[in-house]
C-alpha cells in the first residue's frame, strides 16, 4: 500500500513539532538556569555534562519516575486533562508559524489569526488545573491569571490589528515577504505606515510576557506568595508538562514578534536569507525574556493592571489611530 | 473505499472525532452534576463545531469559534463559578415532571426544522462557493449586507455593559 506524499508531510511535521517544542522547552530550562546563574554571579549547572548539558535529561528522568499523585479532594478528571488541555495549543501554535519560506506546516491565510485563536485557549487549561486541584493558592492564582490575561490581550491585539491594517492581510508568510531585502524593511522601523512602530513592537513584547506569565508579570506562578500557584499540587510530569506548554509559549510569542515586527527569516542586511535568520532572532528575543525575568522583581497585580489599562490600552489605541489615519492620508 | 492513509481518509477521520466531540461534549454539557464539568464539555462542544466549521470551508468562522467560545466565553464562565460559588455543590433536587417532555418536544421540533432545511435548500456546488468564509468576503458582507445586524449586536453588547455597570454601583454602595 503506498502513502500519499501529503500524509507523511504531515506526519513529519507533526514529529517535528512536537520534538521541537519539547526540546526547546527541555534546553530553554537548561539556558535559563545557565543564564540567572551567571547574572547572579553563580555558574548555574555544571555537574552533569559538559556545561552541564545533560542536565535537561537528568531533570526528565527525573520530573517522569516521579509518581503521579493525585490528592485526596481533587477533582480526579479536570486534574489530570489540565496539563494537556494547556499542552495542545501550545502545540497547536506552531502549525502556522512560517519559520522559513517554505518551512511551514500549514500556511493558511489566516494565520495570524490562528496562533492567537490558540494562544486563548490556553488560559482554559490554567483555570480548569487551578480549580481541580481545590487548593487555595491555586485559585487565588487563577484569578488573577484570568484578569491578567484579558488586561494584557487587549493592547496585544489592538497592536496586532494595526499591523494588519498595514500589511493587509494575515497570511504570515505574507507578511515576512513583505519586510524582506534589509532591517529598513522591517515593521518595527516602518516609520512610514507609523511612527510608533518601535513602541508598538515595545507594546507587542511587554504584553507577550504578561501573556506567557512570565516575571515581571509571573501572577499565575508567584513562588514567593503562593508556593507555586496553580500548580501547586500537581507533582511529577504533571507539573513538568504545565512549564514545558510555558515555554512552548514563549517560543510562539517570540516567533510571532520576529514575524511580524523583525522580518521573520529575513537577513538584516540582505545576505542568505533562511531559517537560521528565524532561529537567531527569536533566541535572541528569548535570551532577553530570560534576561528580564532574573532582572526585575515581580511588580504587585495592582501594578499589573494599571501598567495595561492605563498605559498600554491608550498607548496601543492611539497608534492604532495614528495607523489609520496615516493609511487614510497617504 | 478510501483508504485511511491518504489525505482524503484523515479528514473523514477527523471529521468523525470533531462530530464525536460535539455530540460527547454537547451531552456532558448538559447531563454532568458538577457545574465546572458542565463548562468542560461546552468548551469541547465548541472545538467540534469549530472543526465542522473548517469542514465547511470557513477556517475564520472556526478560528473566530476557539477564539471567542473555547477562549473566552467558556474562561469567563468558569471565572463566574470560581467567583460565585466556592464550595462548589452538586446538582441537587428534583426537576419538574414535565421538563422531560417539553425538553424531548422542543429537541424534535428544532431537528424537525433544521433538517428540513438542510433538505429544502438548494446548495450550491462546492466551485461556486470558493471564495465564501474567507476574509474578506466576511468583512465585506458584515459592512454592507448584513451592517444591520452587525450594528444591532454591538447595541446588545452596549446594554450589557451599562447593564454590569449598574448592577456593580448597586453593589457598592450597599
Amino acid at each position: 500500500m503506498s502513502v500519499h506524499p501529503e500524509v507523511i508531510r504531515l506526519l513529519i511535521f507533526l514529529v517535528g513539532i512536537i520534538a521541537f517544542a519539547a526540546l526547546n522547552a527541555a534546553y530553554l530550562v537548561w539556558l535559563e538556569r545557565k543564564e540567572a546563574g551567571h547574572i547572579q554571579r553563580r555558574i548555574g549547572p555544571k555537574e552533569v555534562g559538559p556545561f552541564g548539558l545533560l542536565q535537561p535529561l537528568a531533570d526528565g528522568i527525573k520530573l517522569m519516575t516521579k509518581q503521579l499523585i493525585v490528592p485526596a479532594g481533587v477533582d480526579p478528571v479536570l486534574f489530570r486533562i489540565a496539563p494537556i488541555l494547556v499542552m495542545i495549543p501550545a502545540i497547536m501554535g506552531f502549525v502556522t508559524i512560517p519559520f522559513s519560506e517554505t518551512l511551514v506546516a500549514r500556511n493558511l491565510d489566516i494565520g495570524l489569526l490562528a496562533v492567537f485563536a490558540f494562544a486563548s485557549v490556553n488560559v482554559l487549561g490554567l483555570l480548569m488545573g487551578a480549580w481541580g486541584s481545590r487548593n487555595k493558592y491555586a485559585v487565588i492564582s487563577a484569578a488573577r491569571v484570568v484578569s491578567q490575561n484579558v488586561a494584557y490581550e487587549i493592547p496585544m491585539l489592538v497592536t496586532v490589528v494595526s499591523l494588519v491594517m498595514v500589511s493587509h492581510t494575515m497570511n504570515l508568510t505574507k507578511i515576512v515577504g513583505q519586510q524582506l531585502g534589509g532591517f529598513w524593511h522591517w515593521n518595527i522601523f516602518n516609520f512610514a505606515a507609523s511612527p510608533l512602530m518601535p513602541v508598538a513592537f515595545l507594546i507587542f513584547f511587554v504584553c507577550m510576557l504578561a501573556e506567557t506569565n512570565r516575571a515581571p508579570f509571573d501572577m499565575a506562578e508567584a513562588e514567593s506568595e503562593l508556593i507555586a500557584g496553580a500548580f501547586t499540587e500537581y507533582p511529577g510530569m504533571g507539573f513538568g508538562v504545565f512549564f514545558m506548554a510555558e515555554y512552548a509559549n514563549i517560543v510562539i510569542g517570540c516567533s510571532m514578534a520576529t514575524i511580524l515586527f523583525l522580518g521573520g527569516w529575513d537577513c538584516p542586511f540582505g545576505l542568505y536569507p533562511g531559517v537560521h535568520w528565524f532561529l537567531l532572532k527569536m533566541y535572541f528575543l528569548i535570551f532577553t525574556v530570560i534576561w528580564i525575568r532574573w532582572t526585575y522583581p515581580r511588580t504587585t497585580f495592582y501594578g499589573l493592571l494599571n501598567l495595561s489599562w492605563k498605559i498600554l490600552i491608550p498607548i496601543s489605541f492611539v497608534n492604532l489611530l495614528l495607523t489609520s489615519a496615516m493609511l487614510k492620508v497617504f | 473505499m478510501t483508504p485511511i492513509l491518504s489525505p482524503q481518509g484523515l479528514a473523514g477521520l477527523i471529521f468523525l472525532g470533531c462530530v464525536a466531540a460535539t455530540i460527547a461534549g454537547a451531552l456532558l454539557a448538559t447531563n454532568a452534576t458538577r457545574l465546572i464539568r458542565a463548562v468542560t464539555g461546552l468548551a469541547l462542544c465548541m472545538v467540534g463545531v469549530a472543526g465542522i466549521y473548517y469542514f465547511l470551508g470557513s477556517p475564520f468562522v472556526a478560528l473566530m469559534q476557539i477564539l471567542i467560545y473555547a477562549g473566552a466565553v467558556c474562561v469567563t464562565i468558569i471565572f463566574a463559578i470560581m467567583l460565585a460559588e466556592p464550595h462548589e455543590m452538586k446538582r441537587v433536587g428534583k426537576v419538574h415532571a414535565l421538563a422531560g417532555p417539553a425538553s424531548i418536544l422542543a429537541a424534535t421540533v428544532l431537528v424537525w426544522g433544521l433538517a428540513a432545511l438542510g433538505t429544502k435548500t438548494v446548495w450550491q456546488p462546492v466551485a461556486c462557493r470558493a471564495k465564501n468564509g474567507t476574509l474578506e468576503e466576511v468583512g465585506q458582507s458584515m459592512l454592507t449586507t448584513y451592517s444591520m445586524s452587525f450594528e444591532l449586536i454591538s447595541v446588545v453588547l452596549l446594554i450589557a455593559i451599562i447593564g454590569s455597570l449598574a448592577l456593580a454601583r448597586a453593589g457598592r454602595s450597599k
